[in-house]
């Protein structure tokens, strides 16, 4: 299951920086968009990047500053913590499933490369790694210049507002899922697949249904990963 | 803007280090755990299809929430990846089914 010829090369840093570019305008929407909640909150332009460019995790932001208050308390740090915990749990499985890929890789370069780690770029060097690639570039590329690009995109978004009032209206928002649907497809072999991802859409619809958030995705994840360890063909 | 705007609180430093931190700890901590398990096939397979698993579970709340439109939407991102193999054609054909179903009013 190790890969032991897991290399890494500029080339294949700037692959992965390249796939990423039908991606590009739903990242600056939503970068954008923080921006301006964080405006309206009253964040500072410094405070802003801060939070934007270190917590890196847009979803978990967002539900954060719902939360957020000024004057702080030290009730509204740890809720707004505690929310984006709750948020980040699919990081785990996430960081779980690439460690054939990376497990091969000096801890000295993993782990701070980890920091990079998003649903994009996960999905992205998981669907390279299924095709054969090898080079772990795609994954550090694709989390550099996501990160770039997430931490530019808020400034013009904190200053003007937002450039684009609703991104939904420009289908914006559907980036990310439809390439997260696409990239689904090649990974389909058979019945197994059938089986898992058929439990997994199940725990996942269950859980929404019963307690809507964020849950949904750690429950069908393991749901899915369990039936397709125990079914046997 | 004002004098203020390269200033940041100090709580709001410990709550940005806070936040982080967590995430961080998320992002490292599965691959971490990962790592220090027994590779029996039985957790060979399970990990063969916690990638799909963990697709499925993020697409299909999105749908739930989002309708018909969203749901329609996917179904052309995954049409278009079947037949034309690209997807960058597929993820644009997306956001345009989602643009005109939204301004034709579905």
């Amino acid at each position: 299951m190790l890969e032991r010829n897991v290399t890494l090369s500029l080339k294949g840093c700037i692959q992965g920086a390249y796939l990423c570019v039908p991606v590009f305008p739903g990242i600056i929407a939503f970068g954008a968009v923080f921006g301006t909640v964080a405006a309206q909150k009253g964040l500072t332009f410094l405070e802003t990047l801060l939070m934007n460019s270190i917590v890196f995790a847009g979803a978990s932001q967002f539900v954060a500053m719902e939360l957020y208050n000024a004057p702080m308390t030290w009730g509204t740090v740890i809720a707004m913590v505690g929310v984006t915990a709750a948020v980040n749990m699919r990081m785990l499985l996430i960081g779980a499933s690439l460690r054939p890929w990376l497990g091969q890789v000096p801890a000295h370069q993993t782990y701070p490369a980890l920091f990079f780690l998003t649903d994009l770029n996960w999905v992205l060097s998981l669907s390279e790694y299924d095709k054969g690639t090898r080079d772990w570039g795609i994954y550090l590329g694709s989390g550099l210049i996501t990160w770039t690009i997430w931490s530019l995109s808020v400034i013009p978004g904190y200053f003007a507002g937002s450039l684009i009032a609703d991104p939904k209206v420009f289908g914006l928002d559907m980036i990310l899922p439809a390439f997260f649907a696409v990239l689904l497809i090649p990974l389909w072999k058979g019945k197994r697949q059938t089986v898992s991802w058929l439990i997994a859409g199940a725990a996942a619809t269950a859980t929404w249904m019963l307690f809507g958030g964020y849950w949904s995705i750690l429950t069908g994840a393991i749901a899915g990963a369990v039936a397709g360890a125990y079914y046997d063909e | 803007m004002n004098d203020g705007m390269f200033s940041a609180d100090h709580m709001f430093i410990a709550l940005v280090l806070g936040m982080a931190g967590v995430t961080y700890a998320l992002r490292a901590g599965g691959y971490w755990i990962m790592g220090r398990m027994p590779l029996t096939p039985r957790v060979q397979r399970g990990m063969e299809a916690l990638p799909g698993a963990i697709i499925v579970s993020t697409i299909l709340p999105i749908v739930l929430q989002g309708g018909v439109i969203v749901g329609l939407c996917l179904l052309v991102a995954a049409g278009a990846q079947i037949r034309l193999k690209k997807e960058y054609i597929a993820v644009f054909l997306a956001a345009a089914a989602a643009a005109t179903l939204r301004a034709v009013g579905v």
